[in-house]
């Protein structure tokens, strides 16, 4: 944070900044010192705000379009898709901006648990994330069932019917879910409606992560404490809103891409078959981005307990800084957690790939490897390697190659080249 | 940055090659004749269009309904295109059901290009009842409702065969290579000569399955053709400004002890 009360050079600036100071929060964000030594995958915070702003105005323009109604919903997206006026591109932004979405997400979650992000002084901004995480996946999969096709019917019953395991309860919350007795017109507008409510929930969540990010500030590739302001770091503006525009227009391309020339490929073809209840689809498929929770899910045999598995997989996301206990951050300097990174990340790949498949032969006990080892690795792994990994000595600051240890200054660049 | 370009690239790749459906079981790979409306710069063949819609109309459109589409859509760019007049013609050779008038009552009307595609049953369950149980779907974006696309749709078209020994067929069922479990409840709708082409292309069973496959592509995707033509200069002018963005990024980081 600056630590210099700022005045605006006009009377007015400075009229209006004593009853509100929003030029001050203005100088803040511009002056905000960053670590010079970030990396391309420090660029996904930006990159989330524009997905997030995206998914407000497309589906902004889509409600004005769309409606909720069991037996309209379906045409009225193919009205959208052919009569209004650049309605496809509206659509299949917003469509596709779900998938990029989580595709960032998932990038800055993960660069997150390489550099140690989440731990101490940042726990509440990881928290504040994984909230954010969590209202993501239920806004996405409720804006799945608004096109009313068959995997939006189907999956709703199925994900819906979850909430059916709860012991001697279970029933009656499915039905007061549904609104009725199956997933029907009372389910698709409370559903329409939460979804246009949500994605404000997280943007103000949003404003508090990075409220609370402002606090201690950036962390960074090496994952030390820096003094702010000083040699290793650099104002907000204009060094880290170029680098992350640089980063927005790449991504914009691969956005582009897909809205583009394959705007239907991260989706299944089912859902362009009107919902129908009295018809399954052959296998009911969530989209790509809750494949691995999906898994998790089938790979228990015993519905309530799946159920567990499922939400404990989210959950122990939320209680993570607590697992990890290890004071040093990045991974550059802890050799073992390094190598556990790559497997948990490989993991997840494996669930989300098996998550497709159906639960069922060689997939089905590859699902239930996986998901023993996903709670294996934040038990078990991370618990010990905190206590029991050998840590590499750490750099004093970014600039100066003062070392705590014994490390020396060749060792240090090679690492600082790996950056 | 090389690094994080090969990572994030491989991430893309990752969801593309995503096994969001598997082989259904026995059914045969479908064939591709070769698009024309794939790849960057792909427009539809206005002649296969218009070929296209005479076979959706003088043969699928008996028992399938179209009922997303609407006649004037006919003579929209990017579309058959055909004149306004031809669809003013096409769309009055159709009965439609108005009203109610000032007495009170339903009355059958002409259609006007403003009518969605007259459908051929007035409901699903007449349409099931008259086809013995099985619903002839929708076709308006059938080609998106099928895994394969039109591959698929073209393939299954021609993929009428006698079935193999031991393989017995109910009344009403027929043997095709390229549908799931090889049974589906359509006859072979194709045969030579059953439309004549006004153009005077030949009407063979490959030709009218690609003029039509071409047919349905356009009407589950009406705006395909703007589509890529956008979709070019949009990343064109993208991949320009990126270029710009990453000279001033260099230039202001100059200033700065620190690799970018």
């Amino acid at each position: 944070m600056s630590n210099h009360e700022y005045t605006p050079s006009s009377k007015f600036g400075k009229w209006f900044n004593d009853r509100l100071p929003l030029l001050t929060l203005g100088k803040h964000l511009t002056d905000y010192p960053t670590p010079k030594n970030l990396n391309y995958w420090w660029t996904f915070g930006g990159i989330l705000t524009f997905c997030l702003i995206t998914q407000i105005v497309t589906g902004l323009i889509l409600a004005m379009h769309y409606v909720a109604h069991a037996d309209l919903a379906f045409g009225s997206v193919e009205h959208i898709m052919r009569n209004v006026n650049y309605g496809w591109l509206i659509r299949y932004t917003h469509a596709n901006g779900a998938s990029m979405f989580f595709l960032a997400v998932y990038i800055h979650i993960f660069r997150s648990l390489y550099y140690g992000s989440y731990k101490s002084p940042r726990e509440i901004i990881w928290i504040l994330g994984m909230i954010i995480y969590i209202l993501m996946m239920a806004a996405a999969f409720m804006g799945y069932v608004l096109p009313w096709g068959q995997m939006s019917f189907w999956g709703a019953t199925v994900i819906t019917n979850l909430f059916s395991a709860i012991p001697l309860i279970g029933e009656s919350i499915v039905t007061w879910l549904w609104g009725g007795y199956s997933v029907d017109n009372p389910t698709l507008t409370r559903f329409f409606s939460l979804h246009y409510l949500i994605p404000f929930l997280i943007l103000g969540l949003v404003v508090l992560h990075i409220w609370a990010l402002h606090v201690p500030g950036n962390n960074n590739p090496i994952g030390i404490d820096l003094k702010k302001p000083s040699k290793d770091t650099v104002p907000f503006h204009p060094y880290i809103v170029i680098k992350d525009l640089f980063a927005l227009l790449i991504f914009l391309i691969i956005f582009a891409f897909f809205v583009f020339y394959s705007p239907n490929i991260l989706g299944h073809a089912d859902n362009y078959i009107e919902a129908n209840p009295m018809v399954t689809p052959a296998h009911i498929v969530p989209e790509w981005y809750l494949l691995p929770f999906y898994a998790i899910l089938r790979s228990v045999p015993d519905k309530l307990l799946g159920v567990i598995a499922m939400f404990g997989a989210l959950f122990i996301l939320v209680i993570l800084p607590w697992l990890d206990t290890s004071r040093t951050r990045s991974a550059i300097f802890r050799p073992l957690y390094k190598q556990f990174y790559w497997f948990l990340v490989a993991d997840v790949l494996i669930l989300g790939y098996v998550g497709a498949m159906p639960a069922e032969g060689i997939y089905l006990l590859v699902a239930r490897v996986a998901t023993a080892y996903y709670f294996a690795h934040f038990l078990i792994i991370l618990p010990v390697l905190s206590r029991k990994e050998k840590v590499l000595d750490v750099p004093l600051s970014i600039t100066e190659p003062v070392l705590g240890g014994s490390v020396s200054a060749s060792a240090l660049k090679q690492k600082k080249d790996k950056l | 940055m090389k690094r994080f370009l090969i990572i994030f690239f491989f991430l893309i790749s990752i969801n593309l090659i995503h096994p969001f459906s598997f082989a259904a079981e026995k059914a045969a790979k479908p064939m591709s004749p070769g698009w024309g409306f794939k790849g960057f710069f792909g427009t539809f063949d206005r002649a296969s269009l218009q070929r296209g819609y005479q076979v959706y109309t003088e043969v699928c459109a008996s028992c399938h309904s179209m009922k997303h589409l609407s006649y004037r859509n006919l003579s929209q760019p990017g579309g058959p295109e055909f004149s306004e007049d031809q669809v003013k013609i096409i769309a009055s050779q159709f009965e439609v059901r108005d009203g109610p008038n000032d007495d009170g009552e339903m009355f059958d009307r002409p259609g006007r290009p403003s009518d969605n595609f007259v459908s051929p049953y007035a409901n699903d369950k007449e349409a099931t009842a008259a086809n013995g149980g099985a619903y002839p779907p929708d076709m308006s974006v059938l080609v998106k409702a099928r895994m394969g696309g039109a591959d698929y749709i073209y393939s299954l078209l021609l993929g009428y065969e006698e079935p193999p020994e031991g393989i017995s067929l109910d009344d009403g069922v027929y043997y095709n290579k390229y549908m799931a479990g090889n049974k589906i409840k359509m006859s072979n709708p194709l045969s030579e000569g059953i439309v004549e082409y006004a153009d005077g292309t030949k009407a063979t069973e490959e030709q009218m399955a690609k003029d039509v496959t071409t047919f349905l592509s356009w009407t589950a995707e009406p705006h395909l053709e703007e589509r890529h033509k956008i979709g070019f200069r949009a990343i064109v002018y993208l991949i320009i400004i990126t270029i710009l963005v990453y000279f001033s990024m260099k230039k202001i980081w100059s200033r700065v002890e620190s690799e970018i």
